[in-house]
């Protein structure tokens, strides 16, 4: 296969793990069936990867690759049919306290009948943080991704991508460990896409916070990420598990026209059209003899 | 100016139905149909006196006390119904059987069980005008967004705190449209209740009036009726902008995409 001649990329099928307790997060042989009346839908098969404090990763796969459910999975707001989720060592049974979840439809995830200072106050002032403490961090918030300016104002009175700076702020100011974000920028234009992806790189070196990036843009994934987790199509394994080894410093002109990131990007892609074909990773194929075409 | 605009647009109707009740009133002398003036004159005479204490204000009182009641017992019971599927399940054929009955046949019955009191017309107004909220509240409570719960509930915001900042100003809307309904279902039901068998208020005195054909005081007080039903609208306005303010914003800006 010419995807694995790419110089420099070594193919990793199953997701990257690390040894006892170094992981932030880890998600172990995770397993998702949708019981329905037209029958079982196997949404994700077998997922295991582990995600290190402070990590940058992307998760992309094509349409229906089951991101958001393995997402929600994480993020304790679904439950798995088999394996586990682990933040900090501890089992995932509901939304953890130091996990935030920033969603696609942003016109749907901030309440319209608050302000948006409000909005991005409401999980601190249900955690009984103090007053003095939560004006600060709501502020550094708002400051953090360019809307102090703003927070009179309700959130639909804004455009699309400064709304998702409103959830981007909220999440921020939650002071979370781990940050998810469900194809955030999938709604807003070109343009305020670049903005926003280049402001959760500066959110993220910032706080130091851990990042699981769901996306299905490949030019978005390589730009973001340290490490790129691509996955296959449904019924959802890990097709590759990719280190994105750009230089730290990234910006939208430089960076997109390096040689190694067309490389990559270049990769990324192959990869998923191998995966829309119903290409499998060798690991994945000895429990699943329906996949077609084969590894080798 | 804006204020003299708008206090035009609010009495020019009223103004121009009245003269014309004053014309075609002119130089007849229709017994159960009054002039404006000998109505007026009535009205002055009949209400502005001692009725006010001994039949409006008791009919007033009643009737918020009965709307009060109604607005809290729908919207708790509809937070609770709409939030527990299981409860719904339980109760939505029993709540639709309730609804289907005339509130006023439960007069005759409440009377015999409760008495001629005004716990009885108050438990009149409740059984008609509970209806409205509660299935709006249900409803409203069913409908709350997806993504807006989860997101709730991924910042960890559930129990009192999740009905205080979701589910109540989600189901905002749903449950004002229930509260206006209920609004004039009391006020028809006030002037019922007191129809039977009764003493003293609003409905009663205009049935008083119009079996010993005292016509232009029956008249009066039906404007007094309406007068009431006026004000009531005007509180609900004048609350409703104030509470579902983001509502009305909101749907402004999705109708100008």
């Amino acid at each position: 296969m010419q995807s694995e001649t790419t110089p420099g990329t070594t193919p990793a099928p199953a997701g990257k793990t690390l040894p006892g307790n170094e992981a932030m997060l880890s998600v172990r042989n995770l397993k998702k069936v949708y019981k329905t009346d037209g029958g079982d839908i196997e949404a994700v098969r077998n997922l295991t990867f582990d995600l290190k404090a402070g990590e940058l990763a992307c998760l992309v796969g094509p349409s229906g690759s089951g991101k958001t459910t393995l997402l929600k999975c994480i993020s304790g707001l679904m439950a798995p049919t088999e394996g586990e989720v682990l933040l900090n060592g501890t089992p995932v049974s509901g939304p953890p306290k130091k996990m935030a979840v920033v969603f696609q439809e942003y016109g749907r995830s901030l309440f319209p009948w608050m302000r948006v200072r409000e909005n991005v106050e409401l999980p601190l002032k249900n955690q009984g943080v103090p007053r003095a403490e939560r004006d600060k961090l709501v502020d550094d918030a708002l400051e953090a991704v360019g809307l102090s300016h703003v927070p009179q104002s309700y959130p639909w009175q804004l455009s699309g991508g400064m709304q998702q700076r409103v959830a981007i702020a909220r999440a921020v100011a939650y002071q979370p460990e781990v940050l998810l974000m469900d194809e955030p920028f999938a709604a807003v234009d070109a343009q305020t896409r670049a903005d926003l992806e280049d402001l959760i790189r500066t959110v993220w070196r910032k706080l130091g916070v851990t990042v699981l990036f769901v996306t299905h843009d490949i030019d978005e994934s390589v730009y973001l990420g340290e490490r790129v987790i691509i996955l296959s199509s449904s019924p959802t394994v890990i097709q590759e598990d990719l280190t994105i080894d750009l230089p730290d410093e990234r910006d939208q002109l430089n960076t997109r026209s390096l040689p190694r990131f067309t490389e990559l990007r270049h990769h990324v892609y192959e990869q998923i059209q191998l995966a829309k074909q119903g290409h499998r990773p060798a690991a994945a194929v000895q429990t699943d003899s329906s996949a077609g075409s084969g590894a080798a | 100016m804006r204020f003299l605009k708008t206090l035009g647009y609010l009495l020019a109707l009223p103004l121009i139905l009245v003269a014309i009740w004053w014309a075609s009133t002119l130089g007849e002398t229709n017994f159960f149909v009054p002039t404006p003036a000998l109505l007026a004159e009535a009205f002055a005479e009949t209400w502005f006196g001692e009725r006010i204490f001994s039949d409006v204000l008791p009919s007033i009182g009643r009737l918020v006390v009965g709307v009060a009641s109604a607005i809290i017992i729908g919207i708790v019971a509809g937070l609770l119904i709409g939030s527990v599927k299981w409860l719904r399940d339980l109760t939505e054929p029993v709540l639709e059987f309730f609804r289907a009955i005339p509130p006023p046949v439960l007069v005759p019955v409440l009377m015999l069980l409760m008495g001629i009191t005004d716990g009885m017309k108050v438990a009149v107004i409740i059984s008609g005008c509970v209806w409205p909220v509660l299935l709006n509240t249900i409803e409203g409570v069913r409908a709350i967004d997806g993504v807006l719960s989860d997101s709730a509930h991924t910042y960890g915001i559930h129990g009192w705190a999740r009905i205080k900042y979701l589910v109540l100003p989600s189901a905002g809307p749903q449950i004002m449209a229930g509260i206006r309904q209920c609004l004039s279902i009391g006020l028809i039901l006030m002037v019922i209740s007191e129809m039977f068998a009764s003493s003293s208020g609003l409905g009663f005195t205009i049935v008083q009036f119009q079996r010993s054909f005292a016509i232009p005081e029956m008249w009066s007080g039906i404007v007094v009726l309406g007068l009431i039903g006026v004000a009531l609208s005007f509180i609900f306005q004048w609350t409703e902008r104030r509470v579902l303010r983001w509502y009305h914003g909101l749907r402004e800006v999705e109708n100008a995409v």
